[in-house]
């Protein structure tokens, strides 16, 4: 199968709906393949993609002078595709696709909030992303709006968000949140019930937006890749790399190979780290603390040994424009590989607990189905998706450096329950321990950095990389001298969380966390 | 002298309980590779708890504030009728098995409807929850205790203590059906896993948690405290009942001495078996324990038949 060998099917059946289509490109935003299209056509040309069962990914804005552009990212078999169009600014309004796609409904509510662009036909016009920091007639990512923002003191409140409501004898609501126990991010989840069941589950995330976009706006390009190492704490290495990959397309430079395997075998190590502890804590929602704390020690011991190869246990800023800043000798080396040994043999003796303690079973089983169909329709990614047979993975189907070179395995599975998220993670921790080893044996001599060179304004790059939670996109664009004018970076808890609102339905009300922890969105990666 | 080991025995429950808690606690951590906090944290925790100050919502009523005071005195209560080192209690004559039942029901109608009366959704939850798996709970332990009354003829515990200790070891299926489902019983209603989890912070799961969520201070204190003593409670009751030997049945020093080690002998036992199989088993989904509890209740009826059906004839 070649790349891209869809496209002239897919261009022809546009044609076909007599959709016009300007000059493209294919280099522009390599390895997407760019399209420009009249706003007038916006709508239906996400109908013919749906059609034609393309996966809708990203969708984001920028102001252009007096304009404003809307990009649209789709993907089918690896490949990406971006439509683009613009609208005026001062009369910015377009069709909504979110009748085609559901997941465009949080990303067009986005684009409303921050360039007040209205999407017509959108079946849900509630506001997203502005809470009470800023009135309903500012944009913040419009350039008009200061980077400072405008201190109104304290903010307000958010007390009037109007949530759907449920009527019937019997039913009530449980308001959770956006302040939880323990130590995670807030988001507000407002429950729907009848006794214990739950008839409908609404997010309203938002809480934790620190104006990534904004503070992105005529940074050095240097100092953006560190507010991406920020945008989730627990994605460091991706973001990092993503936002790398797409200032370095950007700039035309080419990144030294052991940079390059190095990159991965960080983000390997990110993956292994962060699925270690979310099966730990699934388990220890259920109130299985012998996991919790196994797996909590494994990867603690996991993250010890990031400290000393990298100086830091989440590997933060490592990453850097050009390449990497450590570089590892064959001693870290000899040492990576040992760490991998006492990992397998731990991870199979508690893979059979896994397997065979009943009580557990009874528990992640059957619980918090979310079937392929929805899955697909939600255009779910990472292990959400591939637990719920969206056999995709960035890695392998776009195979970016190193994982060409490297045997990817991702494992995938129907029944979308809670266990197969679980499952999904714990073999995916597997097939990263190989991926390692792949990268240790491999690792390709010479230079770990080359010299960035400032690529002149108005160069853009898109990158896409596998993070440990699924597919992460980041656009970029520069202004001049090395500064940055559009930074827009796609967690892919974007994609998961409306899943969660999904397969919660049905269950009962004590099961909520454990289906949480297994989708595990980020907000910060969200919230932006 | 028997009121005063009446006394005596009270405090040692009331006293004694934040131990068998703080000795489960640290099972528990050593179980999991955890450094343990030291036995005696729970007191620790109690004494902070009651220097902090209350904070209580503004349309708390009067029963919010009573209700610690009821809980833990029905608790207290209770614990005077246990038979614990000494099976002759002169309070044990006052008040009998089933009015002990009829306390612990006391407490938890009032923590009920304290969680009620916040208004928040926890509570209401947490309420909802508790007074269903206790609608279950205690037909189940009524009927262990029947089994139990009708081989010693009385519902009085310490007659029944001294019945059992007369009689010897013999090999009753009765009991064993009624021992295995007052522990499983015991297990609901102090609220261990895979009934509840006492060391969640998940409010949406918690079942007796969720009732006190919005408690704090002096108030809070007063809660955990009487879980603890129930905690105890339904440990001395399982271990008495069923395995009596140890216990003094005369006032001497020596028979005292010896009754306190083996009771503290056997409760270190039973919380040990308690860690092991909180261990190994993740909590029941919520609509498991109706199931749980039928079974126990099951056992329970099982151990009443067989009774009358193995036992009873040679009293006819």
């Amino acid at each position: 199968m070649n790349r891209f060998d869809w496209l002239s099917e897919l261009l022809a059946r546009f044609q076909d709906e007599h959709i016009l289509l300007y000059k493209g490109s294919a280099v522009v935003l390599a390895p997407a393949h760019t399209l420009n299209v009249d706003s007038e056509d916006w709508a239906s040309c996400a109908a013919q993609t749906k059609k034609y069962r393309c996966r809708f990914s990203a969708l984001w804005a920028q102001q252009l002078d007096d304009e404003l552009q809307l990009n649209a990212c789709y993907e089918k078999q690896g490949d990406y595709l971006v439509l683009r169009t613009k609208i005026p600014l001062d009369k910015p309004l377009i069709h909504s696709i979110t009748p085609h796609y559901a997941n465009a409904d949080r990303p067009e509510r986005h684009c409303h909030d921050m360039f007040g662009i209205e999407f017509k036909k959108q079946p849900d016009n509630r506001r997203w992303s502005r809470h009470k920091a800023w009135q309903a007639n500012q944009y913040p990512l419009r350039k008009d709006f200061p980077v400072a923002g405008f201190n109104t003191g304290l903010t307000p409140p958010d007390n009037d968000y109007p949530f759907l409501s449920v009527q019937g004898s019997g039913v009530y609501e449980i308001p959770v949140g956006p302040v939880h126990a323990g130590i995670i991010e807030p988001g507000h989840f407002r429950f729907q019930a009848v006794g214990e069941m739950v008839l409908n589950l609404e997010q309203h995330l938002g809480y934790v937006h620190k104006g990534i976009e904004k503070i992105a706006e005529g940074r050095d390009a240097h100092r953006v890749v560190k507010l991406a190492a920020r945008v989730s704490g627990d994605s460091c290495v991706s973001h990092a790399w993503a936002s790398c990959l797409a200032m370095e397309k950007a700039a035309l430079c080419q990144v030294p190979p052991r940079a390059v395997w190095l990159r991965a075998l960080m983000a390997e190590r990110e993956r292994v780290a962060n699925h270690l502890g979310d099966i730990g804590a699934i388990a220890n929602d259920v109130a299985f603390g012998f996991f919790f704390y196994q797996f909590g020690r494994l990867r603690e011991t996991w993250q010890r040994l990031s400290q000393a190869l990298f100086g830091h246990r989440l590997m933060m800023d490592c990453l850097v424009l050009g390449g990497v800043t450590q570089d590892i000798n064959q001693q870290q080396i000899d040492e990576i590989l040992r760490q991998i040994k006492m990992l397998r043999k731990e991870w199979r003796e508690l893979k059979t607990v896994f397997n065979e303690n009943t009580s557990l079973e009874d528990r992640l089983e059957t619980t918090g189905i979310l079937s392929p169909d929805y899955a697909q329709r939600l255009g779910c990614v990472g292990y959400v998706g591939r637990a719920s047979g969206q056999d995709f993975d960035v890695r392998r189907d776009l195979a970016y450096a190193p994982y060409n070179k490297l045997q990817v395995k991702s494992p995938c599975y129907n029944r979308g329950d809670v266990a197969a998220r679980t499952l999904v993670r714990l073999n995916e921790i597997q097939s990263s321990l190989d991926l390692i080893e792949q990268i240790c044996q491999n690792l390709p001599t010479g230079e770990i950095q080359t010299p960035w060179q400032t690529p002149k304004a108005g160069a853009e790059g898109l990158g896409f990389i596998d993070g440990w939670r699924g597919e992460i996109v980041v656009y970029v664009r520069f202004a001049e001298d090395n500064k940055i004018d559009r930074f827009f970076p796609r967690d892919p808890s974007w994609l998961t969380w409306p899943a969660l609102e999904h397969l919660i339905r049905g269950n009962i009300v004590p099961d909520f966390p454990v289906c949480n922890k297994s989708v595990n969105g980020s907000y910060s990666g969200h919230d932006l | 002298m028997d009121w005063l080991l009446a006394l005596l025995q009270t405090a040692l429950f009331v006293f004694g309980a934040p131990l068998l808690l703080g000795w489960i606690k640290r099972l528990k951590a050593l179980s999991q590779n955890r450094q343990p906090a030291p036995v005696w944290q729970p007191y620790r925790d109690l004494r902070r708890l009651f220097h902090k100050e209350v904070v209580i919502a503004h349309h708390a009523s009067w029963l919010f504030r009573i209700t610690p005071y009821i809980v833990f005195g029905a608790v207290v209560l209770v614990a005077s009728v246990v038979p614990l080192l000494v099976t002759s209690l002169p309070t044990a004559a006052i008040a009998d098995v089933i009015v002990l039942v009829g306390f612990f029901a006391l407490g938890r109608f009032f923590l009920a409807l304290a969680g009620m009366d916040i208004g928040t959704a926890f509570g209401g939850m947490g309420a909802s929850r508790e007074m269903t798996i206790a609608s279950m709970a205690e037909p189940a332990m009524l009927m262990a205790v029947f089994t139990l009354a009708m081989t010693a003829s009385t519902t009085n515990l310490s007659t029944a203590m001294l019945t059992i200790l007369h009689e010897g070891l013999v090999l009753r299926p009765s009991f064993i059906f009624a021992a295995l489902g007052l522990m499983m019983v015991a297990v609901a209603e102090t609220g261990r896993i895979p009934v509840d989890n006492p060391a969640t912070h998940l409010e949406l799961t918690m079942v007796h948690e969720a009732m006190i969520l919005e408690y704090s201070g002096r108030y809070l204190a007063l809660i955990e405290w009487a879980a603890q003593i129930k905690l105890m409670v339904y440990g001395v009751l399982v271990l008495n009942l069923f395995f009596p030997w140890g216990i003094a049945t005369e006032t001497t020093t020596n028979a005292l001495l010896i009754g306190s080690v083996v009771i503290l002998a056997k409760l270190m036992l039973l919380a040990l078996i308690l860690v092991v199989s909180e261990t190994v088993v993740a909590k029941m989904r919520l609509f498991r324990i109706p199931q749980y509890l039928s079974f126990a209740f099951l056992l329970c009826l099982l151990g009443a038949l067989s009774h009358v059906i193995l036992e009873a004839g040679y009293i006819i």
